[in-house]
């Protein structure tokens, strides 16, 4: 650069007034860069980023997954619709994702306002901020962002800013935080982003009729955009819901969620982000089907992303070829809810082990079912690599408490699993577990103690070695909407740790097993704030905004989490309403209670839910409708879907064109 | 079969390969481990036949000189490869850099001919941009190059370490153009001087920061906005303390 290139004044930051819309704030990001940890999360370039000029489009989105970069960057989610939405010619996506405390206060006192890591381009300048829920415990993270954009926390205060609209499996009860979004979308995102999409640019290039308001309403007419400002919630005397009404008659009193039925048709991602920052997951992800009916009755995924709907081996084989190609990455998932579920995937398994035998790619299934045959799938994925550790989830100690769940699986299914796994050479097996479901007594609990005392004599008859050893990993449970247990009540912390503290002391003072047994656990307190978030009403978002006020941010990490800020924050919050944390979390809901989410349709007959929590009360076990008779749930027949599953019949796959390297030299190649 | 290292295609590796790469603009941010992990899926995109070592986790053979730290931008870092195949260096080059994001820039590729690569690293030539006076980076620099030793602090994985950061520095002057292109992304303040500063490679490393540390403690210069350093050139000491060599220079005669 010579000096005649340098521009006066350069040296000062532009004021947000003066800068137009959709101009990068990189130069006075840059200057804080050198001041922070990791500053490589922020600045974008990423193999396969999109960057569009700002001008040449019509509608504008910011994607947002509210959570550090090296959580969201991975998301299938937000790549998913990253290149859908970039795919449209008069659209543009950029990706947002949380920064850390460091970034935040030195953004506050230099006055940069949140930013997306493609362009730079200042959040508040979007048409639409998309946010991508996986967990309640992202909502603070939401008003950090809103906060940081300069857009008003409040969607009623909102005038030419970004509609702000929640997705995700959270989304499906957004009333906890109705008060920040314009909208909620409930199902999957695909075809969701360009029905708005279309509507948003409709309207911009209609003049914007009827303001903020006037394209709310075109969404809400959808019946499948949920605006929480057209609902009215009315309250009982006790603090129950007495009714959830649309306050003006063009707007329908339910909303359904959106069901993409054919996969195939839907290859994404195509050009997977390779990030150069370190991520929670160094592989490429392929989805090889979408939903569940294993019927856990703790599983909201399982509920919610119904029917089944399997991708075909064909186009999960050229998803894994291309997806190698363009991103470089060592290792494939095939990602699903129960992989080994794929009516096809023995011969998936098959062939992706052939194809990639003796290179450096390996195939992982991300497996949890209590099954010989998923032993059998992974030996075969792992042919090119180490057999350490291998995991399932009987999620319950019991028989008892499994046919409450409906985990359906025996003791004997377990050892004989295990006998095999670690006959096949695994060395770790790793079995998840939870505590605090419904009924659920200590005996239940310390049951998981006999069943990995069980698993470790089993695994050194079949190994003939006494090196092997079994992670046991416990995890809380948070009763979730749309659930069989959304009226159940959830155990209470001091309950919760009690319980785990017996099984720790059990696995503990057994002399001949504990040593190869490992305990990993998480206090009860999170999953208490997780409840009253997830099960939460309209008036849990005062709560929300009064942990954030007083601090709270990055609630999913144990490091940033604090309990007693948001009891004290709920405590204040509550004051008046008659209502508190207890109420929310650990009170049992009667069947004519009125839930928060029950305007909002995720396919589920109530009744049939309602029925399986009385089933599941009676430790009544039901089947995967894919294998017998359909039970009701009500899914396929309101969505007007079915479930979609193989086989195709086809066995084989063809053989990938023999790729044939650039940078050899010719005639020398190979000798 | 399952716990003995699997049967994979361990081909020997038949030639070595320098590159000379550059970080530039935004992805100066990267670290050393962010730019091995981008090369290593690159060179995986390209198609190049890596050597691989053996074992349960085998890793391609990459060995890294000298890597400039994060935040810094270079026009000169190097790594060296081996492959199972011959290859051809500027096809080569090609493929990996477009393999790799914009930023991340192979600039050259050339065949090892020679041994003791890194050895012939001895000092490398850093180009500062120093948002303040002329007048106050110049007194600055004055008082570093009249002293015979000034004592900076910098922490370290190993802790707290006070070393020598004068008798590293060879030379220092100002220039009225930068060497480098600035991305399209950046723009030079106004005030700003730009140094090209000789450091000798020594144990401990005088890295950029600690000679900005050494002007801020013998000459009071604190900059309005973080310096933005750029590695030029690293390699053999030419003449001494002025200029510094290519050091591909003896693998190119070798050909």
């Amino acid at each position: 650069m010579t000096s005649s290139t340098i521009e006066a004044g350069a040296c000062t930051v532009p004021q947000p007034s003066l800068r137009q819309r959709g101009q990068s704030v990189f130069p006075e990001l840059e200057a804080l860069l050198p001041l922070i940890a990791k500053p490589i999360q922020y600045v974008g370039g990423e193999l396969n980023a999109v960057t569009k000029p700002w001008d040449q489009v019509t509608v504008h989105w910011a994607l947002m997954y509210p959570d550090a970069y090296e959580v969201g960057a991975p998301n299938q989610g937000v790549q998913i619709l990253y290149e859908v939405l970039n795919e449209q010619p008069d659209v543009l996506a950029e990706r947002t994702y949380s920064v850390w405390p460091d970034l935040e206060a030195l953004m506050r006192e230099h006055n940069v306002p949140a930013f997306t890591v493609d362009a730079h381009r200042s959040v508040a300048d979007f048409d639409l901020l998309g946010l991508s829920f996986s967990t309640e415990l992202g909502y603070t993270n939401m008003l950090t962002a809103l906060s940081l954009a300069n857009i008003p926390l409040h969607a009623v205060d909102r005038d030419d800013h970004p509609i702000v609209v929640a997705g995700g499996h959270a989304a499906f009860n957004p009333e906890p935080i109705a008060q920040f979004i314009d909208a909620a979308v409930l199902g999957d995102g695909e075809e969701a982003v360009l029905l708005i999409s279309n509507i948003v640019k409709a309207w911009i290039e209609a003049g914007r009729p009827g303001g903020r308001e006037g394209v709310l309403l075109e969404l809400a007419k959808t019946g499948c955009v949920y605006i929480p400002r057209f609902y009215d919630v009315e309250y009982l005397p006790d603090g129950r819901i007495k009714r959830v009404v649309p306050n003006r008659p063009d707007v329908p009193s339910r909303v359904t969620k959106f069901t993409l039925m054919d996969l195939d048709a839907w290859p994404f991602p195509k050009a997977p982000l390779v990030p150069l920052a370190e991520t929670v997951h160094e592989r490429m992800s392929v989805e090889i089907f979408r939903g569940c009916t294993r019927g856990c009755r703790f599983c909201q995924a399982g509920m919610i992303t119904r029917p089944v709907r399997e991708r075909s081996i064909t186009s999960i084989a050229a998803m894994v070829e291309n997806g190698l190609e363009k991103t470089g990455f060592e290792e494939v998932g095939l990602l699903s809810l129960s992989s080994a579920d794929h009516s096809e995937i023995g011969d998936l398994a098959r062939n992706l082990a052939d194809r990639y035998e003796k290179t450096q790619t390996s195939l992982s299934l991300p497996s949890t079912r209590v099954d010989a045959f998923n032993v059998d799938l992974a030996n075969e994925l792992s042919r090119n690599g180490r057999r350490s550790g291998l995991t399932f989830a009987p999620e319950g100690g019991s028989e008892r408490i499994r046919r409450v769940i409906n985990k359906l699986v025996s003791e004997e299914d377990l050892i004989r699993t295990v006998t095999t796994a670690y006959g096949a050479g695994w060395r770790n097996v790793k079995l998840y577990f939870m505590c605090g479901l419904p009924t659920e007594t200590d005996e239940d609990v310390l049951q998981i103690a006999t069943m990995a005392r069980e698993v470790i004599r089993a695994g050194r008859e079949a190994s003939g070695r006494r090196d092997i050893k079994c992670t046991v990993s416990i995890g809380g449970f948070v009763p979730k909407p749309h659930t069989p247990f959304q009226w159940a009540a959830q155990l209470d912390h001091e309950s919760t740790d009690a319980r785990l503290h017996k099984l720790k002391e059990a696995i503990r003072s057994d002399k001949e097993f504990g040593k190869a047994i490992g305990f990993r656990y998480h206090d009860g307190k999170p999953g208490i704030i997780e409840g009253i978030l997830s099960r939460g009403d309209r008036r849990v978002g005062n709560v929300i905004e009064t942990a954030w006020k007083n601090g709270a941010r990055f609630d999913g990490w144990s490091e940033h989490f604090s309990f007693d800020r948001w009891m004290e924050s709920a405590n204040y919050a509550l004051e008046d309403t008659g209502v508190d944390v207890d109420w929310f979390t650990i009170r049992e809901r009667e069947y004519t209670e009125v839930l928060p989410w029950d305007h909002l349709d995720s396919g589920l007959d109530s009744e049939w839910l309602w029925e399986d929590w009385q089933d599941a009360l009676a430790e009544v076990a039901v089947d995967d409708c894919r294998w017998t008779p359909c039970f009701d749930c009500g899914v396929c027949d309101q969505m007007n879907t079915e479930i979609q599953v193989g086989p195709t019949g086809v066995t084989d796959l063809p053989m990938p064109s023999a790729r044939v390297s650039a940078v050899l030299i010719q005639g020398l190649c190979g000798n | 079969m399952a716990n003995k290292p699997p049967e994979r295609d361990l081909a020997p590796t038949i030639q070595k390969l320098r590159l000379r790469y550059a970080k530039r603009g935004r992805l100066r941010f990267s670290s050393h481990r962010d730019f091995q992990r981008a090369l290593e899926r690159a060179l995986r995109r390209a198609g190049v036949p890596m050597a691989y070592s053996a074992g349960f986790s085998p890793h391609p053979k990459i060995s890294y000189s000298n890597s400039a730290p994060t935040g810094v931008a270079s026009e000169a870092e190097y790594v060296e490869i081996g492959v199972t195949q011959l290859c051809d260096p500027d096809r080569l080059r090609i493929e990996l850099d477009s393999a790799l994001p914009p930023g991340l820039d192979i600039i050259e590729v050339i065949v090892a001919t020679s041994s003791d690569f890194s050895a012939r690293l001895e000092a490398s030539l850093w180009e500062m941009e120093i948002c303040a006076s002329q007048e106050d980076v110049m007194g600055a620099v004055g008082k570093l190059l009249g002293s015979t030793e000034v004592l900076v602090e910098r922490m370290t994985k190993s802790g707290l370490r006070v070393f020598d950061a004068r008798s590293a520095i060879l030379l220092i002057e100002t220039v009225t153009e930068s060497a480098v292109t600035a991305p399209a992304d950046t723009q030079l303040p106004q005030e700003c001087v730009i140094l090209h500063v000789v450091v000798r490679h020594i144990t401990p490393s005088v890295r950029p920061d600690d000679v900005l540390t050494a002007l801020k403690q013998v000459g009071n210069l604190v900059p309005l906005k973080p310096v933005r350093v750029t590695r030029l050139a690293q390699g053999p000491l030419t003449e001494v303390g002025i200029s510094i060599g290519d050091p591909f220079d003896p693998d190119r005669v070798l050909v």
